[in-house]
């Protein structure tokens, strides 16, 4: 276990390396860092003093190095566009990514599990077929088209539900929520729903295999020959087993609902982590677009860790053998 | 009293896809009595498992019972739905399968799977399943039962799981057991423990034990009675002496042919309808002209010398340069090989007789020590002995490339040793060597996939020829073949060392197969070679107390009786 | 239907395959089907733009599924949307395939350093989501390369963007096959014969691992061409001047809300068949190449 933790503790200081490795070239050899952050009718000389403030003038690695440091203490940068500190950007608009994102995994592990265990209990059955044919329809759709078909005909046509926004926020103090008001849990439906259709087919379809393939074991076999029952065998003998794969993807699927969220955010403007990032990329506001990835990677480096000493924990086989 | 199990004229058929039935019993009838063990042997196909699953009520569909009676304790099973009135599965009936590794479910604990049985059909509550629980690990002849109920299947040894499997078997006190090969996966010092268990169960408990096997040693060593099928006949049932002894029908008596002998060694297996016939001949005479060509050996000369060897297994690290622990799976192995003799290396799974190979035939760096063919190092890489030394490997499936065409894969080796000038002549020796090893020329149009284990295996003993090797290393050449296909390819082995003198190191866990084949033979053992002699020596004195074990332990046909049956 | 020995093609994939084929070559020769150039500007005008399909009320026949906001017939321009979006696709199946099949038969079959390298590479980048990593180097692309906006080069900016992430699927189960088929004993038959580890890789372990490639390659197809849109959608794909089937949508998007539909409705309509297409044969191939499943049919 201790070996286990110390390579995966490497392994995610490697990746980190990586991405504040990437961050930093951004930051540094994309675009001239001088002109986008000096006034328009700067000065010779007020460019020489603003790189020099910059760090511009010390060797490579040494501003490398300071990078991360400021990195560390939380410090992105200025935002090139509207000249804000991105720390303060990115904490206005986390709550709302993450109120999203969380509305969207409960959604899409709520439905997904369910509908793949039943999918693969009865798979001949014309409900599994059904859900069948429709799970290849929600792949084949892309996240933008969703969004769009649900405004024209939940909220263009019928007038249901808001089409963009987070609706009426509570302000916390370190935290936004749209949890506690009617407009605000109005306003998620129709983006959590965007969000979640993608990653509900992927982990039906997982559950699904998966199911099939423990249902297809020899131990399920020797339990059918001890005379258990039916229900027991399929959804406490072979659930169990078919969903330890389901750990390790939910793990990255809330990592991609979070990129995934990019574009949900985009089509109904949601004021999240996504949008911000988009724009950034349009008016290639490097800071941004360099914080945004590092704190993306951390979060998958996190969960990734958090996954593989869940699974240890979880699956037997992993834990150091006692006997 | 009715019987354990009652079958009569059982059909069991499947559909064949094409409209048709294929009918995998036919008209089976066999009865085992309380305390009787009840074999069912017979080759791959012949349905013996079709008959143990039929029992089980684990036919799965599209297959059906399409005819006859199962009684289960004279109780009589519905074919639609394979249950019986008042018979619960796994209560009155427990199985036992081949596979411990894969029986056990790996994400529950021993107590967990045991109990829930018991709590299932007993109802027992938690604290007296975990009391029967350990009862059970203790009469199955579980060390520290205790230590064990929390423990997980990977924790434990092949020989424990299958234990935990009997015990599971057992748990609800059946009056009736199918095992389905339970020690095929077994090393032979396992499986005869377990053969033992197996016995004092039914002397015991006095429950009826249907034993589906295709080993015949197995068969003479615990059953009382035998009933051989064949194509999914029944071709001839009776007590295990009388059968054994004295078969009737012609199939069980080249079946019982087959089987190697461990008490004195055959020239040849007697086996019908063998592929040999004056082309094969023919064929012989020329691969030998060409052994011929090449130079001759003289019989004084070491072909192979082996010294000092050590082969270790390193664990990869997570990052590039990063070690692992070290496995020494073969730790100073050192003996010669004559040309045109035999060498046979046995020992149970582990013991690193298939690391001494792979380092011969250049799969392997050997760590330390030397490999010398004809005084000279075997380079790794290309050289003289690479080609003189080709190898056949255990599973026919595998060791053919499915993607290509017979005739090119045996021309491979021809074209790029430049054994022959032109494409045309490569070809004519493909069809050459088809001829030596029994199959007709056309097979070299044709893909790997049209062809039978056995018939696999000739291939790969024709493109081991096909490079004009002078050794030829066998690596379990015939462990997953059926006893009948085994002796003729044992058979071929043997022709092909007689008419080209051509050197074989031989090496099988299969004692009896070593004693048929070999002129010398070497014992392995954890990574080293604890007894190296003449073949007949070693068999009728063993003087290490290891090879002494092991040969009392491999269950042998002509040893039938021992246990009064 | 019967398609040579032993493979039964149920008829939904029949169909499904049949689609996709069709979708191609409309798209392939789209200049052919096309009543007007969309890529012409000379051609737009304004006095036609917005109109709905021909079928409606106030439908012009000149323009059968309408116009969009600049007067440009939109069934000729989902045409050569289509043909841009599967060309982006393709084009970016072949290079992650081509990249990730040669690491994967290296790594697999040397294993080691080599091996772990590679790897290591493939992990990090795996640790991003197809459609960030996408839009990062269209993003950075844009930053490096002043011209990176033009019609040119976004195609070749829009393909590396998606092969950078792909190619570790071709390499990881190219990889975990090789190390299967290493395993195996024809491949030490070929060592033992002597032959060379190139000769190896290609002629006997590279026809056995092709089978899960060309599943991969074909429900990547459907991921890549879906990426595309996404990103085109996102305004750092095709410009509106050469637009996909998503830079159509993302046009089209700005009108849904006036009930001016059509725009959005019919290149998101042609771009869901195209993948879908794509994917229930993809579906197929991945069933009948996975033996476990295979038993239950």
């Amino acid at each position: 276990m201790a070996g286990l933790l110390l390579s995966r503790l490497l392994q995610a200081a490697l990746v980190m390396i990586a991405v504040t490795a990437v961050a930093f070239a951004m930051f540094r050899f994309v675009g001239d860092p001088v002109r986008a952050m000096a006034r328009e009718d700067s000065t010779p000389q007020e460019r020489a003093e603003l790189a020099q403030a910059l760090g511009l003038d010390q060797p490579v690695p040494v501003q490398y190095a300071r990078f991360v440091g400021r990195v560390a203490r939380g410090d992105f940068g200025i935002s090139y566009r509207n000249q804000r500190p991105v720390t303060t950007l990115i904490a206005e608009r986390l709550p709302a990514t993450l109120e999203l994102v969380f509305a969207a995994t409960l959604l899409a592990l709520g439905l997904g599990i369910p509908l793949g265990v039943m999918c693969a209990i009865r798979p001949d059955g014309a409900a599994a077929r059904l859900v069948q044919s429709i799970s290849l329809i929600g792949i084949s759709t892309p996240t933008f088209v969703t969004g769009i078909a649900l405004i024209l005909f939940f909220a263009v046509t019928l007038r249901w539900l808001p089409s963009f926004g987070r609706g009426d926020i509570v302000d916390l103090g370190f935290w936004t929520t749209g949890y506690l008001t009617g407009s605000g849990l109005r306003s998620l439906v129709l983006p959590s729903i965007t969000l979640a259709l993608y990653q509900l087919t992927l982990i039906m379809r997982l559950v699904r295999s998966e199911m099939i393939d423990a249902l297809s074991s020899d131990y399920i076999r020797f339990a059918r020959a001890r005379g258990l029952p039916k229900s027991r065998i399929h959804y406490v003998l072979a659930l169990r087993n078919a969903l330890m794969p389901v750990i390790t993807v939910t793990g990255l699927q809330i990592g991609s609902l979070v990129a995934f969220a990019i574009v949900t955010e985009t089509v109904f403007q949601w004021p999240g982590m996504g949008l911000l990032f988009i724009q950034a990329v349009s008016f290639v506001d490097i800071p941004v677009m360099a914080a945004y990835l590092m704190f993306v990677g951390a979060l998958f480096v996190v969960l990734n860790t958090a996954v593989d000493l869940v699974y240890a924990i979880v699956d037997p086989r992993l834990r150091k053998a006692k006997g | 009293m009715s019987a354990a199990l009652s079958i009569e004229n059982l059909r069991v058929e499947y559909p064949d896809g094409a409209g048709g039935v294929f009918v995998a019993v036919d008209g089976v009838s066999l009865d085992v009595a309380k305390g009787e063990i009840h074999a069912l042997v017979g080759e791959s196909g012949a349905g013996k498992t079709t008959v143990g699953n039929a029992a089980m009520g684990l036919i799965d569909k599209p297959g059906r019972i399409a005819g006859g009676t199962i009684r289960i304790g004279g109780i009589a099973v519905d074919p639609a739905t394979g249950e019986a009135p008042g018979v619960v599965r796994g209560r009155d009936i427990g199985a036992v399968f081949q596979d411990p590794m894969t029986s056990l479910n790996p994400l529950f604990t021993i107590e967990a799977q045991i109990g829930e049985t018991l709590r299932h059909h007993l109802g027992l509550d938690a604290r007296a399943a975990r009391e029967r629980a350990l009862e059970l690990l203790r009469s199955v002849g579980i060390p520290e039962p205790e230590r064990r109920l929390s423990a997980y299947p990977h924790q434990l040894s092949g020989g424990q799981r299958q234990r935990v499997v009997i015990a599971c078997a057992l748990s609800c006190a059946p009056k009736l057991v199918i095992a389905d090969e339970p020690t095929t996966a077994l090393d032979v010092s396992i499986q005869a423990q377990i053969l033992k268990l197996l016995r004092d169960l039914a002397d015991r408990t006095g429950i009826g034990l249907l034993l589906v096997t295709h080993n015949m040693g197995v068969v003479a060593e615990i059953a009382d009675r035998v009933t051989i099928m064949h194509r999914g006949k029944a071709v001839e049932s009776g007590t295990v002496r009388d059968v054994l002894a004295a078969p009737q029908h012609p199939y069980s008596r080249a079946l019982l042919g087959a089987v190697p002998r461990l008490d004195r060694k055959l020239a040849r297996f007697e086996v019908p309808g063998e592929g040999g016939g004056d082309t094969a001949q023919a064929a012989r005479t020329k691969i030998a002209a060409q052994a011929r060509d090449e130079g001759q050996v003289k019989v004084s000369e070491k072909l192979l010398e082996v010294r000092d060897l050590v082969v270790e297994y390193r664990a990869r690290g997570w990052l590039p340069g990063m070690k692992g622990t070290a496995f020494r799976a073969v730790d100073g192995v050192s003996f010669d090989v004559a040309p045109g003799e035999i060498f046979g290396l046995v020992g149970e799974s582990g013991c690193g007789k298939t690391t001494v190979a792979g380092a011969i035939a250049g799969l392997l760096k050997p760590d330390a020590g030397e490999i010398l063919y004809r005084g000279a190092p075997v380079a790794a890489k290309g050289g003289a002995s690479r080609r003189a030394i080709q190898m056949i490997f255990q599973d026919p499936y595998s060791s053919l490339n499915a993607r290509l065409r017979i005739g090119t894969m045996l021309a491979e080796p021809i074209l790029f040793y430049r054994l022959a000038a032109t494409q045309a002549e490569a070809t004519e020796d493909a069809a050459m060597l088809l001829n030596a090893v029994g199959l007709p020329p056309e097979a070299a149009q044709r893909f790997p996939h049209a062809f039978s284990g056995g018939q696999r295996q000739r291939i790969s003993i024709a493109r081991a020829l096909a490079a004009r090797p002078r050794l030829i290393v066998c690596d379990e050449p015939t462990s997953s073949l059926d006893v009948s296909v085994q002796a003729q390819i044992l058979n071929l082995l043997k022709d092909l060392r007689d008419a080209n003198g051509l050197t074989l190191l031989f090496i099988s866990h299969d004692l009896a197969v070593v004693r048929q084949m070999c002129d010398r033979v070497a014992v392995m053992r954890g990574g080293k070679i604890v007894e190296l002699r003449a073949a007949d020596a070693l068999f009728e004195t063993p003087e290490h107390a290891y090879t002494r074990e092991l040969l009392n332990l491999v269950p042998r046909p002509e040893r039938h009786g021992r246990n009064g049956g | 239907m019967k398609l040579g020995r032993d493979i039964d093609l149920p008829f939904s994939v029949a169909l499904a395959a049949a689609v996709a084929i069709a979708l191609v070559l409309a798209a392939a020769f789209a200049p052919l089907l096309s009543p007007f150039d969309p890529t012409d500007i000379a051609t737009y005008n304004l006095a036609d733009s917005e109109l709905p399909p021909r079928w409606t009320l106030d439908g012009d026949p000149r323009f059968l599924l309408g116009t969009d906001n600049q007067g440009r017939d939109l069934y000729s321009a989902i045409l050569y949307g289509a043909r841009v979006s599967i060309g982006i696709g393709a084009a970016s199946v072949l290079t992650a395939a081509l990249f990730g099949i040669t690491l994967g038969l290296v790594a697999g079959y040397f294993g080691g350093a080599i091996d772990a390298a590679i790897m290591r590479v493939g992990d990090v980048i795996m640790s991003f989501p197809t459609i960030l990593l996408a839009l990062l180097v269209a993003g950075l692309a844009r930053g490096l390369i002043p011209q990176a906006s033009s019609a040119a080069w976004t195609p070749v900016i829009l393909i590396a963007a998606i092969a950078i992430h792909e190619w570790v699927q071709y390499a990881r189960t190219v990889r975990a096959a090789t190390m299967v088929e290493t395993a195996k004993d024809y491949v030490k038959a070929a060592r033992v014969i002597g032959l060379p580890p190139t000769r190896i890789m290609l002629r006997h372990i590279l026809p056995n691992v092709m089978g899960p490639v060309l599943v991969i390659a074909t429900i990547n197809l459907a991921a890549a061409v879906l990426t595309e849109a996404t990103l085109s959608f996102l305004g750092v794909g095709m410009p509106p001047t050469y637009p996909s089937l998503g830079t159509l949508i993302r046009i089209g998007n700005e009108f849904v809300f006036s009930g001016i539909w059509w725009i959005a409705t019919f290149p998101a309509l042609a771009l869901i068949v195209l993948v879908l297409a794509v994917n229930v044969v993809g579906d197929w191939l991945r069933d009948r190449f996975n033996p476990k499943l295979r038993g239950r049919e």
